[in-house]
């Protein structure tokens, strides 16, 4: 049923009184909410299952004053599943489907916290709150709001954290140039990847003359090791609904198209499920909230393409083609879906309208540094302790994101880079660690925002080997309409290829940086033009791997299998046998307290001992 | 007769497509999301349904061909009744599954983008599930395995093997 | 106007214009590679690039248009090397094959790795392998030269409307293929060959038949009798570096006689059969009631095309055969009967403008008694090859005429080569008949010119006839499906399937990219055409006194039996995709 202004009113009123609990300490509220993490991270490590027991045991049991409700993702994830008990905020990390008998019974009836299953954190250690945890400590939630805190699959729940009231305040009260002036005076700049800001993106549609004119949400993450994107729509989809709809009102579109990964399944369900009751209640459609505005979304499967991130290439492959980028100009803003304007945004550009809109553009521009406001999210991965998503200030610094918050390097190793913007950006060395993080800072030392994704590498990681990991993906990923792009990266790949099998030479690197170059300046599109970035800042700061690799043919880290041998130290072997379950392929023997050894043509190098050795003694 | 029963699979086939096809617009960027359907009813997209949307979208069947070898989604060929994916996103590419790769490449005897004789098992690679906090990841059709070993997904793939 | 400076040159040009051209304009030449003028403006290969001041990446000159104030330079240090590890990319994935390439000499690859001075190979790698299509009788495709331009593509989706090959697969995997990639004698492609006159290398050409015909000359035993059609006269000169439109008839014949034929006759006559067959088809359609409109049958790449996507409208085809195979059936019947000759002895050797006649005369309904109408067809590129092979200095020949009787024709057969031609050659025939006059204006100026549709309304013996005239197969699907639609009320359709008709065909000589956007060849080489048809003395089929002499021997009149059995044939639905 459509719902007017007023009814929608109502039911905010109604559901904020209901979930207060949610976000407020209420140590008299009788109730409690579980919730239950049902991001991908957690889902994967059967999430579902642990709600379905849940409700359960509260039928089972009769309990009345108890709801679990599914929410997107924590941010946690290397602690998933995940569950909080409110409104005490008690945060259980690593739950079971066994483990919910006793949530219910010890936490649920007797009021008791479950102890072993509260999160230890690797500096504080045990903490009974989620805000007790270093690593949600430096971050400021403006993207994530309502990640973890409401269902995403309720519509009710999304307006009572002032859902559609942005939207309201928009159509009711505001001109398209107010709005389009409001996200300008913000700040805010696209978080895809290059920083184009906001607000003029939009006034290039807006001023394009009157006619068919599209909003598109770029929901195509594509790069690996990035998923700040599915969070939000798997958490917060309303959100986006909200925020293109504003868009489309400030820019004179009435259509508007969600362009999502079809690997991302629980996104693209809840996208529909939104969409759906978006509709239902009038949100989107004709005459929206009674005026004349008319507003629809639909949306479009990615088939598994990273240059469909590409907005040109997202643009053909929303038509139905091969999802191959246009020469700019045009730019979208002028000639876009079949040739008519087209706003082109990402999803976590889209996620800080409504709070801009709501908050007002002072209150943002207040947050970040004086060239990028607001905040980013960050995939943190690889090689640190808290592995997951994490949304910090612009301005940040890498040091505080990868020690503070991700809790440091593992196992006591080294830190040796950080790798941000994936296979576009570069490969960040300890002596920036203290750069304060923004668009400009990052491209400064060779490297670039991107969409988001964070991997700490620690000094087992050969620098050589992770710019060939990034080349092969770009190689695979390349569409192919561009020479330098379609045969140079390939090129690359293969000279670093011949540089980790131990046959390259100084030749070959210098070789191997003139196609480089090259390619940046005169490939079509953006995937080609930065696809050399991870060679080039590698190079940059740290040609010494690569001339040891040429010169004394050694793989520090010994990650380059041609240029290393596993070998186990026999002074510090204690025979305790844990490399010899370890090893996949029976390569090690060795009695029991004796030192053992590893038969070199039996080993395929995967390390899988070294990982596992207490000692130390594997090298 | 095998030839009879091949065209009754045919004609059943055709009828199909027609049927998913006459919930879709007769639009060209229908396409995609036609071989999507496709691809999740089938696991693959089979040459008759090709033709039959090349005639029901008007558009030539070199450029529908075009479009299905363009993303990696759709495949030409039928996966394995258990397609083993592994993960080579970065987060989980520095935690080694590059091993995971080669250890499943070396137990199934095949490589990437392959079916076993026996039409078991083949193995894909993916760019990322989202399971990055579990990271080494592969997947087993929908299943999600997580903090693999090589070790640990051999133990896995002999439990799918004993299965039927 | 928009002004700006190249190298340094100040320009002024209109708004729209791009820096290429801009360029050329002051006599800045800037290479290209994937540019082909109005087909495919894509930027691709980044040969073009240039740079622009202001900017950090280059611009792609091709599509660029230029802008107020722009300072451009086109061949700088960073600009050259650019383009010369564009090259070497290139390179380094291209089975080079230069000394044995059928494209050797005129190819734009080696023609721009021989200016930036490439001495040696840069890169060394993995290379593509792949298998030669060399199904189907006319066009060969050989990938493994492919350097993924997409002219090909462009010209056969958007000039013909066909998609028969399209880019597959993607990044270094990236090919060009067909449909499941099957050989393209199995799937839509109508074998008109225009890829083969847009790829810049030696990844499509034509089938090589050559030695084929050779032989049939070498062997003593065998009578051969070679044709020429209208365009290749016209054309066959640019092989030996004449200037694009000259005439080269009497030198052409000359070459053949030396090249060891036993006749040289001219297609233009049996282009008169035809004439006189499709005329009369035309009054009877008219006079009868039969199926309208009717539409010309001479192009085999068009005849495919219908059979394979207009199964339903077959019936509106004239049953008339090309004008080779009818002159091939009457070579083998009427003339070898009059010259005492065993028609099993005789080789008739068609040299076309065209591929798709390669296919036509494999076509099963191509024979009469036993014998097929023509037992070889090669292009003007060939012709020209099995000139140089035989040591002839083509631009210093004596002319010669073809010989008689069959090397008579008129004008009205000359325009066969253009679009338009037949159509014009058909009225004036049928006019004469219909009106009972010798009419004086003869020329149809309506149906003259390169435009891709013509339409008109003649006036005959009282009766308004709605015509229309069709070039490329963009164009013949539009009036077909008007057809379909019920929507037409024309009554005499012409069309070819090569834009702008047979003398763009796709075995004429192969023009690069920059000379198909800086000289008209379409005018040049029509011009020629009609002015053989307004020098000769006899400008109408019907007069030609061989062919009037011919029905009163042997045809009796047209389509009458005799010439059912030589001249005329049928059509079939033909499966789009076969595999």
């Amino acid at each position: 049923m459509k719902k007017s202004l007023e009814e929608i009113n109502a039911i905010r009123k109604k559901m904020r009184n209901e979930l207060d609990l949610r976000i407020n300490d209420n140590p008299s509220c009788r109730e409690r909410h579980i919730l239950v993490c049902n991001g991908t991270g957690c889902t994967s490590s059967k999430s579902p299952k642990i709600m379905e027991r849940l409700n359960e045991l509260i039928k089972e049991k009769n309990i009345d004053n108890v709801r679990v409700v599914r929410t997107g993702c924590f941010g946690l994830c290397s602690k998933g599943p995940i569950i909080i008990v409110r409104p005490e905020d008690t945060f259980y990390s690593l739950v079971k489907i066994e483990d919910c008998d006793e949530i219910i019974n010890s936490h649920i009836i007797e009021g008791k916290i479950v102890d072993r299953l509260l999160c230890k954190d690797i500096s504080v250690g045990k903490v009974n709150k989620l805000d007790e945890l270093p690593f949600y400590k430096k971050q400021k939630r403006i993207v994530l709001k309502n990640c973890g805190v409401i269902d995403p699959e309720n519509i009710d729940e999304y307006i009572a954290f002032d859902g559609y009231k942005a939207l309201e305040k928009v159509i009711t009260s505001m001109s398209q140039d107010e709005v389009i002036d409001e996200i300008s005076k913000s700040g805010l700049r696209g978080r895809g990847g290059a920083g184009f800001p906001t607000g003029k993106k939009w006034s290039f549609v807006k001023v394009e003359p009157d006619g068919q004119k599209y909003v598109v949400c770029n929901a195509d993450e594509g790069d690996p090791g990035a998923f700040m994107d599915r969070s939000v729509l798997e958490g917060d989809p309303h959100t986006i609904l909200e925020a293109m709809t504003i868009a489309g009102y400030a820019v004179g579109a009435n259509q508007g198209y969600i362009y999502v990964r079809a690997e991302y399944p629980i996104a693209v369900k809840r996208l529909e499920i939104a969409i759906k009751q978006a509709r239902e209640y009038g949100l989107l459609g004709k005459g929206i909230f009674g005026t004349d505005f008319d507003f629809d979304i639909d949306i479009r499967l990615g088939a598994g393409a990273f240059v469909c991130g590409e907005e040109t290439a997202l643009l053909e492959s929303i038509e139905g083609k091969r999802g191959q980028p246009r020469l700019k100009p045009p730019y979208p803003a002028h000639s876009g879906l079949w040739g008519c304007p087209t706003l082109i945004n990402n999803v976590e550009t889209y996620a800080n309208i409504t709070q801009i809109i709501l908050n007002g553009a002072e209150w943002y521009s207040s947050i970040g540094t004086e060239t990028s406001k607001g905040t980013k999210v960050f995939a943190l991965g690889g090689n640190v302790n808290n592995v997951g998503l994490v949304e910090v200030p612009m301005g940040t610094t890498l040091r505080e994101i990868i020690f503070d918050i991700g809790g440091g390097i593992p196992n006591k190793r080294e830190f040796k880079a950080a790798q941000t913007g994936g296979p576009s950006g570069g490969c960040i060395p300890k002596q920036y660690l203290d750069t304060q993080i923004d668009y400009e800072s990052l491209k400064s030392i060779g490297s670039m925002m991107g969409s988001g994704g964070l991997i700490v590498m620690d000094d087992t990681k050969c620098m050589v080997n992770i710019a060939k990991f990034y080349l092969e993906f770009t190689v695979s990923e390349s569409c192919g309409k561009c020479t330098p792009c379609r045969i140079g990266t390939k090129r690359m790949l293969e000279i670093l290829t011949k540089i980790c099998d131990g046959l390259g030479t100084e030749e070959d690197i210098e070789r191997l940086n003139d196609l480089a170059k090259g390619i940046v300046k005169s490939s079509v599109c953006g995937l080609g033009q930065t696809a050399p970035n991870p060679v080039l800042s590698t190079m940059k700061y740290f040609m010494d791997e690569y001339l040891e690799h040429v010169n004394d043919h050694k793989c520090r880290a010994k990650e380059c299998k041609s240029l290393t041998q596993i070998v186990i130290d026999p002074e510090k072997c204690k025979g305790c046998d844990l490399c010899k379950k370890a090893c996949p392929v029976g390569a090690i023997s060795g009695e029991k307290a004796q030192v053992h050894t590893i038969n070199q043509e039996k080993c395929i190098k995967c390390r899988s001992c070294l990982q596992t050795c207490p000692f130390k003694a594997i090298n | 007769m095998a030839n009879a029963c091949e065209n009754c699979a045919e004609k059943r086939l055709i009828e199909e497509t027609r049927e998913l096809l006459s919930k879709h617009e007769k639009r060209r960027d229908s396409l995609i999301k036609i071989l999507e359907e496709v691809q999740v009813k089938y696991g693959y997209i089979p040459k008759v349904c090709q033709l039959e949307i090349s005639d029901y979208l008007d558009m030539p069947l070199a450029e529908i061909y075009g479009v299905i070898t363009f993303y990696s989604r759709f495949s030409l060929e039928p996966k394995g009744k258990y397609n083993v994916a592994v993960c080579l996103g970065t987060a989980c590419f520095v935690k080694g599954s590059k091993e995971i790769l080669e250890g499943a490449k070396e137990k199934l005897g095949i490589n990437e983008g392959e079916t076993t004789k026996d039409g078991k098992f083949s193995i894909d690679t993916t760019r990322c599930v989202g399971a990055c906090g579990l990271a080494p990841v592969f997947t087993i059709n929908d299943e999600v395995y997580g903090n693999a070993t090589v070790k640990k997904m051999n133990e896995v793939l002999d439990e799918y093997m004993n299965k039927e | 106007m928009i002004h700006l400076t190249i190298d340094d040159i100040p320009v002024e040009v209109e708004d729209g214009v791009t820096i290429l051209e801009a360029a050329r304009k002051v006599n800045i030449n800037i290479p290209t590679l994937c540019f082909l003028k109005e087909i495919n403006e894509m930027g691709d290969c980044r040969m073009c690039i240039v740079e622009v001041e202001g900017r950090n990446n280059f611009a792609t000159s091709c599509i660029q248009k230029c802008e107020e104030g722009m300072v451009v330079h086109t061949h700088t240090s960073e600009v050259m090397k650019a383009r010369k590890m564009i090259l070497d990319l290139i390179l380094s994935n291209h089975h080079r094959e230069c000394l044995t390439c059928i494209r050797s000499g005129n190819c734009e690859l080696q023609a721009l790795a021989d200016k930036y001075n490439i001495k040696g190979i840069e890169y060394d790698g993995e290379k593509g392998e792949h298998e030669i299509d060399d199904k189907s009788p006319s066009i060969v495709r050989d990938f493994n030269k492919c350097i993924l331009c997409r002219r090909c593509v462009a010209t056969c989706k958007n000039v013909q409307n066909i998609g028969a090959i399209e880019c597959t697969k993607r990044g270094f995997d990236s090919c060009i293929s067909t449909a499941c990639d099957q050989s393209l004698n199995d799937v839509d492609c109508t074998l008109c060959g225009q890829c083969i006159a847009s790829c810049p290398t030696g990844a499509l050409h034509e089938k090589d038949n050559t030695q084929e015909v050779w032989d049939m000359i070498h062997d003593k035993d065998t009578y051969t009798i070679v044709q020429t059609a209208p365009a290749v006269r016209v054309a066959l000169g640019e092989e030996f570096g004449l200037p694009i439109g000259t005439n080269v008839k009497g030198k052409m014949v000359t070459a053949l006689k030396r090249l060891g034929f036993d006749k040289v006759f001219d297609t233009n006559t049996g282009a008169d059969f035809t004439i006189m067959e499709e005329a009369n088809e035309f009054i009877n359609r008219i006079t009868n009631g039969e199926t309208m409109p009717m539409m010309t049958s001479c192009c085999p790449a068009w005849v495919r095309f219908a059979e394979k996507n207009y199964p339903d409208l077959l019936d509106h085809l004239s049953s008339c055969k090309s004008p080779h195979q009818m002159f091939g059936g009457v070579l083998k019947s009427y003339y070898a009967k009059k010259n005492n000759i065993d028609p099993e002895k005789i080789k008739v050797i068609s040299v076309m403008p065209c591929v798709a006649k390669k296919f036509e005369k494999t076509r099963s309904e191509m024979e009469a008694d036993g014998l097929r109408d023509v037992d070889a067809v090669i292009t003007t590129r060939e012709l020209a090859r099995m000139i140089k092979q035989h040591d002839i200095e083509f631009t210093e020949l004596e002319d010669d005429e073809f010989e008689n009787p069959m090397g008579e024709a008129t004008g009205a057969a000359a325009i066969f080569g253009v679009t338009g031609g037949v159509m014009e050659a058909a009225l004036r025939t049928a006019a004469d008949t219909l009106e009972g006059k010798d009419l004086k204006e003869i020329n149809y100026e309506a149906v003259r010119g390169k435009e891709g549709i013509k339409k008109a309304s003649v006036n005959i013996a009282g009766k308004e006839i709605k015509i229309v005239v069709a070039s490329g197969l963009k164009n013949a699907r539009i009036i077909m499906d008007e057809i379909r639609s019920g929507k037409a009320d024309y009554q005499f359709v012409e069309i070819m399937a090569c834009p702008g008709g047979c003398i763009m065909g796709g075995g004429q000589p192969i023009k690069s990219s920059k000379i198909r956007s800086t000289v008209d060849v379409h005018k040049l080489r029509s011009d020629a055409i009609y002015s053989i048809d307004e020098k000769s003395t006899i400008r109408k089929s019907h007069e030609n006194p061989v062919v009037i002499e011919i029905y009163k021997e042997f045809f009796e009149k047209p389509c009458g039996h005799l010439s059912h059995k030589y001249l005329h044939t049928e059509y079939h639905e033909e499966k789009k995709y076969d595999f």
